[in-house]
């Protein structure tokens, strides 16, 4: 068997009359998933973090098995320490700033030792952490959940097209965050998208889905 | 004309006790009820649906007599709670909470129930992937969000437990000082020639003690509603 990388996964669902049979890997750096809506980038994402279940194959990261439908074995996502970061952020409402980037230290029993101040400082989010979230704008809702997705020592970050609700000025602040979070935090991460300049810009490698397929996949190099 | 005798302090004081141990005793039972009838799926859940209901839309008094039947202290179920526990349910004030606790479930259960309904599983998704179990899950996320609703169960529930009769006066019968909430108390006046006094003064109490708890609910509602509203 080959070496494991930072993520292998090689597994197919069914939802309906959509069949998805995924089979990549994912190196360090910034794996870009990307492909047309309803290829099946998202359930990918989904089934990385354990919000849903294979019904055959296996997902490992670093080696680490979390789900392998051979050996009937599953870790459920709050137990993987796989960071996502949702397309619409998904803060929690009833929580403020401060209290949403706490929320994954309360059940962490792992630290990556990011340290909280420095994250903060990298996403530009210091004079947010008193507001809730209903007095953000798009653009800072997404700094905030990729801020809190990193303080949750994830081993691999998941990224669901989070720039796609945001207007064409704000994504062109955002995207320099990604590369920097990349570049100091050095946390591995899927990003999935379906735009091109996007991928182009942020990939070391950039693996294409169709229609629940991998159907193409290009290493940009290690060095960007 | 508000000169209330000593039985009708004691009424209107064993009445928001019955009404408060009621809704404390309900609560969490409607809470993991709700819960479980919002997100799970599994057999026999119409029926127990169903059966939850039952006080909603049986008679009253039926519900009083099942009490009886099974709470009594030769039921099935008193007579094991006195003989293990020494506790017992006929004729006495508990008994009078037990009811109203069985009539408000119903109301509190549908709130709480719908509540659950309408919190965003996403939420629930992001905590977890944020290392949060199940049960810090539910406590973290689910329970805060859903409490504007709960609120609301709770208001409807306590209301009812106050307003109480039919089950009551079937289960406990009307003993002053020890059954007779509010409600029965104005139903003895009624029987007797020169209750209207007393039935005015009590009227008037129901009528302030369920206006003060639905303003209270009322503005603490409002209060969490704009802590949890997803926009400003």
């Amino acid at each position: 068997m080959s070496e494991p990388g930072i993520l292998d996964v090689r597994c197919a669902v069914t939802l309906g009359a959509f069949d998805l049979d995924a089979n990549f890997s994912a190196g360090p750096g910034i794996t870009v998933l990307i492909g047309p809506s309803g290829a099946g980038k998202t359930t990918i994402l989904h089934l990385v973090a354990g919000l849903m279940r294979p019904e055959r194959g296996r997902i490992a990261i670093g080696g680490d098995v979390m789900a392998d439908t051979d050996a009937r074995m599953f870790v459920p996502p709050h137990r993987r320490r796989i960071g996502l970061v949702f397309q619409d952020a998904q803060l929690f409402p009833h929580l403020t700033v401060a209290q949403n980037l706490a929320f994954g230290g309360w059940f962490a029993r792992h630290t990556n030792g990011l340290p909280r101040e420095h994250v903060i400082d990298v996403l530009g989010i210091g004079g947010l952490l008193d507001r809730r979230p209903a007095r953000l704008s798009g653009g800072e809702k997404g700094r905030v959940a990729l801020a809190r997705a990193l303080l949750s020592s994830p081993r691999l970050l998941l990224m669901d097209e989070p720039l796609s609700g945001l207007e064409e000025e704000k994504r062109q602040t955002i995207l320099p965050l990604i590369e920097m979070v990349r570049d100091e935090f050095g946390v591995p991460m899927l990003y999935v998208t379906h735009a091109r300049d996007e991928a182009q810009r942020l990939a070391n490698r950039i693996i294409t889905i169709d229609r629940g397929r991998v159907v193409g996949s290009e290493n940009l190099g290690e060095d960007r | 004309m508000f000169d209330f005798t000593p039985d009708e302090w004691t009424a209107i004081g064993l009445s928001v006790k019955v009404a408060v141990a009621a809704t404390l005793c309900s609560l969490p039972v409607a809470i993991l009820a709700g819960y479980a009838l919002a997100r799970w799926s599994f057999p026999g859940k119409t029926l127990l649906n169903g059966v939850l209901h039952l006080p909603l839309v049986l008679p009253p008094v039926v519900t009083g007599y099942l009490l009886l039947v099974a709470f009594g202290r030769q039921g099935p179920i008193g007579g094991f709670l006195y003989d293990w526990l020494g506790i017992t349910f006929s004729f006495r004030w508990t008994g009078a909470a037990l009811a109203a606790a069985v009539m408000a479930f119903p109301l509190m259960l549908r709130a709480i129930r719908l509540s659950f309904e309408v919190v965003d599983r996403r939420f629930e998704f992001a905590a977890s992937t944020l290392g949060a179990g199940p049960v810090a899950t539910f406590f973290t996320v689910t329970l805060p969000l859903a409490a504007p609703g709960i609120l609301v169960g709770i208001i409807l529930g306590f209301a009812k437990a106050l307003g109480e009769f039919g089950a009551t006066i079937t289960f406990v019968s009307n003993i002053p000082g020890e059954t007779q909430t509010i409600a029965l108390a104005i139903h003895s006046y009624t029987q007797a020639p020169g209750g209207d006094a007393g039935t005015i003064r009590l009227a008037v109490v129901s009528v302030i003690i369920a206006l003060t708890a639905v303003i209270a609910s009322e503005a603490v509602s409002q209060r969490l509603l704009k802590r949890t509203s997803v926009f400003q």
